[in-house]
C-alpha cells in the first residue's frame, strides 16, 4: 500500500516525537522484560529475586523435574486435540453454514458467543457441568443408563481431556468465523465450473475448495497455538491443574513455580521456554506477512 | 434428495446450536435453583420455583476465600480498572497507528515489526520483572498497577488495528490537508479521526474484552483490595466450604460474563472483526 511519496511534514520532527514515549515504553515492556527475565532464569533466585549467576542450571532443573515433563506432556496432548478438533469443527461447521442458511446469522452468533466469556467462566461453568455425580453423569443415569460413568474430571489420567473439551468448545465458534470469511473469499465462478464438469459438492470441496484455504488454515493454526501455549485460566478454573498436578501446562507450572512455591529461577526458565517456542512459531510468520506488505 | 439433504444440514446445525447454548443453558437454570433441587434434580431440568437467592447471594454475601462481601467489590474493580485501561490504550493506538502508516519514516516499518511480536508474546514472561517493577514505582497490589500493565501490554494490538486501518485511507486526503496548511495534530483531529469510528468501536470493543476477561495479570499483580472480578469469581468457585453451592458458583459466572456478553449482543459485528483482525493481520 506505500505510495510512492509519503506526506511530508514541514515540522519532520513532530511524528516521531509522539511516537517515543509510548514505542520505547512498550520496547522496555517487550524486549526488557524479555531479557530480564531471560537473566532470572540464568540466576540462583529462589524465594526472592537473586541476581548470583548461575548458567543453565535452573534449566537442567526445569528438564530433570518430572512435573515439567508432565506439563510438557500436557501442552502436547491438549495442543493438538484443541487445535485439531478446534479446526476440524470450525472448518465443519462453517462449510454447513456455507450451504445458503436462512438463518446464519442467527446461528453464527450462537456459535461465537463463548469467545466472548473469560475461559475464568467457562471453566466454572464446565467444571459443574463435568462434576461427576450431578452433572453430565447423572442426566445420562437419569436417561436410564444406570451404569454411565464420567468421571474425567477427577481421572488424574483423564482430566487433560476435560480441558480439551471446554477449550474446543469455546473456540471452535471463532474457528468458524475465521473460515466462513475465507469461503466467501473464494471465487464463485471455480465452483460453477466444477460444477459443470460434474463434480459432486464433498468433492469440491475437497480438490478445490479446501486447498484454496490455505493462507486461513495457517494463520488459525497459528492462533490456536498460540492460545494453547499461553492457556493458564481455562486450566485453573477447570482442574487448578488437579488432581495433585495432573493437568499442569507450562503456563500454570510457570504460576505456582514463581508465585506460590519460591522457585523465581525456575520459573523464569520456563517462561523463556514457553517464549522460545511462541518466537518458533510467531516470528517466521511475521517475517513472511510483513515481507510480502511491501 | 434435495430435501433429505437440507434436513440433514439443518439437524447438523440445530444439534450444534444446541451443544453451543447447552453449558450457558445449564449456568442459567443452575442459579435459579436452589440446592435441594440442585441435589435431586436433573441438570437440565427448569427450576421448579425459580428464585434469584443465588444471585443476591453471588452478589453481595458469598464468602470468597476467608471474605464474605460477594462478588460486588470485584465487580467494582473491574470497572475502575477496565475504563482507564482501556480509553488509554486505545489512545494511544490510535496515534501509533497514525503516524507508522501516514508520517512514515525511516525504520518504522521495523520497529511496527518489532512491536508485532508484543501481540503474541507469553505474558509469563513479563509477570516476575514486572511485579518488580510495580513495586518500585509503588503501585503494586493497586489497580493503578494493573491498569498499566494493561495498558503497555495493549498497545501492541491497539497499534496494530488503527494501522491496518489508517493504510486503507487514501494518502491524498493527508496530501490535501497539508496543501491547505493543516498540520499534523490538525489533521488528526479533523481528517483521521472523524473517518475512524468502525475501527475505534472494534478497537474499544477489543480490549474491554480482554481486559474484563484477563486472569493472569489480576491473580499476579493485585493485592487485597483490587483483585478484578475473574479472580473474585476464581476465589468464590474454588472456595472450599463445608457445602458447595453451585446455584451461586453459576449466578456468580453469569455476573463476571454480563458485561462482555451484553457487548457481544449489542454489538457483535465489531466483536468478530476484532477477533478476525487480532488473526488474520494486514
Amino acid at each position: 500500500m506505500s505510495s510512492p511519496a509519503t506526506p511530508r511534514p514541514n515540522q519532520p520532527w513532530l511524528p516521531k516525537l509522539v511516537l517515543a514515549p509510548s514505542f520505547l515504553l512498550s520496547f522496555l515492556f517487550i524486549y526488557g522484560l524479555i531479557a530480564w527475565n531471560g537473566y532470572l532464569s540464568l540466576s540462583a533466585s529462589r524465594l526472592l529475586p537473586n541476581y548470583e549467576f548461575v548458567g543453565v542450571e535452573q534449566y537442567v532443573n526445569l528438564f530433570d523435574s518430572e512435573r515439567w515433563w508432565v506439563a510438557l506432556t500436557n501442552l502436547g496432548i491438549f495442543g493438538t486435540l484443541f487445535i485439531g478438533c478446534g479446526m476440524a469443527l470450525g472448518l465443519f461447521l462453517a462449510i454447513l453454514l456455507d450451504q445458503k442458511i436462512r438463518a446464519e446469522g442467527a446461528l453464527r452468533t450462537i456459535y461465537l458467543y463463548p469467545m466472548a466469556l473469560s475461559f475464568i467462566v467457562t471453566g466454572t461453568a464446565w467444571k459443574w457441568i463435568l462434576n461427576p455425580g450431578l452433572g453430565i453423569e447423572n442426566v445420562v443415569r437419569q436417561w436410564g443408563f444406570e451404569n454411565f460413568t464420567f468421571d474425567w474430571l477427577i481421572n488424574p489420567e483423564r482430566a487433560i481431556y476435560t480441558v480439551v473439551i471446554a477449550g474446543v468448545w469455546q473456540s471452535s465458534g471463532f474457528v468458524m468465523a475465521l473460515f466462513l470469511a475465507g469461503l466467501r473469499g473464494i471465487d464463485d465462478s471455480i465452483i460453477k465450473a466444477a460444477q459443470v464438469d460434474g463434480a459432486s459438492l464433498p468433492r469440491i470441496y475437497w480438490r478445490i475448495i479446501i486447498p484454496s484455504l490455505r493462507p486461513v488454515f495457517f494463520s488459525t493454526l497459528l492462533v490456536l497455538a498460540h492460545i494453547a501455549i499461553k492457556s493458564f485460566d481455562l486450566v485453573i478454573a477447570l482442574t487448578n491443574g488437579g488432581p495433585g498436578f495432573a493437568t499442569d501446562v507450562p503456563a500454570t507450572f510457570m504460576y505456582s513455580m514463581a508465585f506460590s512455591r519460591g522457585q523465581i529461577g525456575l520459573g523464569a526458565a520456563s517462561a523463556t521456554v514457553m517464549l522460545a517456542t511462541i518466537a518458533a512459531i510467531v516470528v517466521p510468520y511475521l517475517y513472511s506477512e510483513l515481507r510480502t506488505k511491501r | 434428495m434435495q430435501n433429505f439433504h437440507r434436513f440433514v444440514i439443518w439437524s447438523l446445525l440445530l444439534g450444534f446450536a444446541a451443544m453451543f447454548l447447552g453449558p450457558l443453558y445449564v449456568m442459567v437454570v443452575t442459579s435459579l435453583k436452589d440446592m435441594n433441587e440442585i441435589r435431586s434434580g436433573g441438570l437440565l431440568a427448569l427450576p421448579d420455583n425459580p428464585s434469584l437467592g443465588a444471585w443476591a447471594k453471588a452478589w453481595s454475601s458469598a464468602c470468597t476465600g476467608t471474605d464474605c462481601g460477594g462478588l460486588k467489590p470485584f465487580f467494582m474493580n473491574s470497572t475502575l480498572m477496565v475504563v482507564p485501561a482501556v480509553l488509554v490504550s486505545s489512545a494511544l493506538g490510535a496515534i501509533n497507528g497514525y503516524i507508522i502508516s501516514k508520517w512514515r519514516f525511516r525504520g518504522s516499518e521495523v520497529i511496527f515489526g518489532l512491536m508485532l511480536f508484543g501481540v503474541f508474546m507469553p505474558m509469563q514472561v513479563v509477570l516476575l520483572p514486572m511485579s518488580q517493577v510495580l513495586g518500585w514505582l509503588g503501585i503494586s497490589s493497586s489497580i493503578w498497577g494493573l491498569v498499566l500493565v494493561h495498558v503497555l501490554a495493549g498497545i501492541p494490538s491497539t497499534t496494530l488495528f488503527f494501522r491496518n486501518y489508517y493504510v486503507g485511507l487514501p494518502d491524498e486526503l493527508i496530501k490535501a490537508a497539508m496543501l491547505d496548511g493543516a498540520g499534523f495534530w490538525r489533521i488528526f483531529w479533523r481528517i483521521v479521526l472523524p473517518l475512524s469510528t468502525p475501527i475505534l468501536v472494534v478497537t474499544l470493543i477489543w480490549q474491554f474484552t480482554n481486559i474484563w476477561n484477563d486472569f493472569l495479570y489480576g491473580v499476579v499483580f493485585s493485592g487485597g483490595d483490587s483483585k478484578p472480578v475473574t479472580v473474585g469469581l476464581n476465589n468464590l468457585a474454588n472456595t472450599s466450604s463445608v457445602v458447595k453451592e453451585y446455584n451461586v458458583d453459576m449466578a456468580a459466572a453469569m455476573i463476571a460474563a454480563l458485561p462482555t456478553l451484553a457487548i457481544y449482543v449489542i454489538a457483535g459485528k465489531y466483536f468478530v472483526r476484532g477477533l478476525t483482525a487480532g488473526a488474520v493481520k494486514g
